[in-house]
């Protein structure tokens, strides 16, 4: 079994040098990372990139030594969106890991005992799965008081049905093979043959949607926070600097449209990256670029 | 059709279900959550004879499964509770609130179906040419993008630069002092045409044409790929081949015959892009002052007004199930495969 997959990914990773467009959101998402890693040496002026206000040098127009302009309070912009590059990746990976981590043992129980457990599971599932997520998100946050922390747990709450269909699909084709009725038969009990062979066998898929995902769990977390629900002032994240640069749009337009420039930069990477790891995982796209296995 | 009767009734059964268990939750972020609902009813500045009169005129003094059937009593007599600031009845708000949702909605939608058709055939036709790169690189731009700031750049460009566009609202003032339009469904642009009062028809129009389409660029990613990869599969399938075989004119098959079986998914995808359109109207409504359910819901947020929130809750989510069930139901109807999943 290792040997076979080991052999898959060498292909994956084959193929996924070769795809233009995936190395080029590859690379959007890194520059992202090591922003958000560095941000203390990149940033230009990092005091303001955490909320030090500058009140002598406010909405200077994009120059060399500001190249984004300067916001309301004077503050460089550069620097607070590559602050922000910190709290929207970490909510992204924070709210796609929590959906993941409660999903999908939801989903892998219910396709491998099936019956009842499975119908109840599942059952579950598809009321979580039938309300509009954001509108329930704004709803929990509304009532739980604004803050970034409780948009992102209102986020996972509503994201895990997701990944529990998508477990459950795999467990249940999975479940079949040979070397799992040769792990039952010997006696290996339920728990390890979920976790140990089930899973490791059913993370690719869980892993493409995972990757799509944190597109939109960036741009809803965006969108919490513009409306007034997500991180507070004088926090630099940037669907707050959108929101607080929005009324300065016509005089002095690069305060709203540099940050709402890194959210999509960030979201577009997310997306395409992972289409095009869906294009290469998926055995019938792949027969059509003319590889084979 | 007996099995059409069944998932019917499976159906019916779930989005009840789904119901219920929002009501459910509303009513515990609203009655069990929140520390002291009377005092944010009152204000801080009430006496202690207010805040006590409060607590019996929500019925908060009751025990919780009281309060709770009281609840779900309400809903059905379409008691949403009363907003806490305006303390008005939060259903006859959200109905004043929801047609200019509605309408942007529905165009936004209507947009994106015929936009994504032409878009996802096109690029299936020209499969793994430049085109075909491109209407991707455009759909997952569509899906990528923030709306709220979609909407200021197209302000930015359509009002700011070229000046040939209202910034926002819904109808100019010039229009509401000389040509009132006098409200009928609450559809702007619809009853203006009923009035007969075309100038204010145009000026509707011309504020409606930014917030649609802003609202219809993720759809539009939405219905272009599920149209796409629909139609690059038929277009594989022999009856294609065999047309294409006897010579039928290629428009023929590939609008005909390929398209009428590439569609099924363009009507699941609007199903999720109604989901996605309905909060998603919320952030476009608020960069357009459009005098929606969004700029509705943001004002209660800023005022701390949670009933107004959950009404918006409520039926937000029952307009959606109702929508998706409707899909499901048609869906299945014309296509015998779903009924057995």
């Amino acid at each position: 079994m290792k040997k076979i997959l080991s052999k898959e990914s060498e292909i994956t990773l084959k193929l996924l040098s070769k795809d233009k467009l995936a190395l080029f959101s590859l690379a959007i998402i890194l520059f992202f990372i090591i922003l958000a890693v560095f941000a203390p040496y990149i940033a230009p002026y990092p005091e303001e990139g955490e909320g030090k206000p500058a009140p002598e040098r406010r909405f200077l127009p994009p120059s060399i030594e500001h190249p984004f302009g300067t916001d309301y309070l004077g503050r460089d912009i550069l620097s607070r969106i590559i602050f922000g590059a910190r709290i929207s990746l970490s909510v992204g990976i924070f709210v796609v890991v929590c959906a993941i981590s409660v999903g999908t043992p939801i989903g892998l129980i219910a396709g491998y005992y099936g019956g009842k457990v499975d119908e109840l599971l599942m059952r579950a599932t598809d009321v979580f799965l039938s309300f509009p997520s954001l509108l329930f998100a704004i709803a929990l946050v509304a009532s739980l008081g604004p803050g970034l922390f409780n948009a992102m747990l209102s986020l996972a709450i509503t994201w895990w049905p997701w990944y529990a269909r998508l477990a459950r699909a795999q467990a249940v084709s999975i479940k079949e093979q040979p070397f799992i009725l040769a792990s039952k038969a010997i006696g290996v009990n339920d728990i390890r043959i979920v976790f140990k062979h089930i899973l490791p066998n059913s993370l690719t898929p869980i892993i493409v949607q995972g990757t799509m995902d944190m597109s939109s769990a960036i741009l809803s977390e965006a969108g919490l926070s513009f409306i007034g629900l997500g991180a507070q002032a004088p926090s630099p994240e940037w669907g707050l600097m959108v929101s607080t640069g929005r009324i300065y749009l016509l005089n002095y337009w690069w305060f709203p449209v540099f940050p709402g420039l890194a959210i999509f930069l960030v979201a577009l990477a997310f997306n395409l990256f992972g289409d095009c790891l869906r294009d290469i995982l998926d055995p019938k796209t792949r027969k059509s670029r003319g590889e084979t296995f | 059709m007996a099995s059409f009767k069944s998932y019917l009734v499976k159906r019916i059964i779930l989005a009840l279900i789904v119901l219920y268990f929002v009501v459910t939750i509303t009513f515990i972020l609203s009655h069990v959550v929140p520390s002291d609902p009377a005092e944010l009813y009152v204000g801080p500045k009430a006496t202690k004879e207010q805040r006590e009169r409060a607590v019996i005129e929500l019925g908060l003094d009751k025990p919780l499964y009281i309060q709770y059937l009281n609840y779900i009593f309400g809903l059905f007599k379409g008691d949403l509770g009363v907003s806490l600031r305006a303390h008005t009845p939060v259903l006859h708000d959200i109905l004043a609130y929801l047609p200019a949702t509605l309408e942007i909605v529905i165009i936004a939608n209507i947009i994106a179906l015929f936009v994504g058709i032409l878009f996802g055939t096109f690029s299936a036709l020209k499969k793994d040419h430049l085109e075909d790169h491109l209407i991707r690189f455009v759909s997952v731009g569509g899906v990528s993008i923030p709306s709220f700031w979609f909407a200021l750049l197209m302000q930015l460009i359509f009002f700011g630069v070229l000046g040939i566009l209202p910034l926002d609202g819904r109808v100019s003032t010039e229009t509401q002092l000389f040509n009132p339009i006098k409200v009928i469904t609450g559809f702007y642009t619809l009853d203006a045409l009923l009035n007969l009062n075309f100038p204010a028809f145009i000026d509707c129009l011309r504020h409606l044409i930014l917030p649609a389409f802003v609202l219809a660029t993720y759809p539009i990613g939405l219905v272009t790929r599920m149209v796409r990869s629909m139609m690059v599969e038929v277009l594989n399938e022999n009856y294609i081949r065999f047309a294409k075989a006897n010579g039928f004119k290629e428009n023929l098959i590939y609008y005909k015959y390929a398209l009428r079986n590439a569609l099924t998914p363009a009507l699941m995808a609007l199903g999720l892009s109604f989901a996605y359109s309905i909060t998603g109207a919320f952030l476009v409504e608020v960069i357009f002052s459009w005098p929606g359910l969004g700029t509705y819901t943001v004002n209660a947020i800023l005022e701390n007004d949670y009933p107004s929130i959950l009404g918006v809750t409520i039926v937000g989510t029952t307009f959606y199930v109702g929508v998706n069930l409707l899909l499901d139901i048609f869906q299945a109807y014309i296509d015998p495969r779903v009924r057995l999943k």
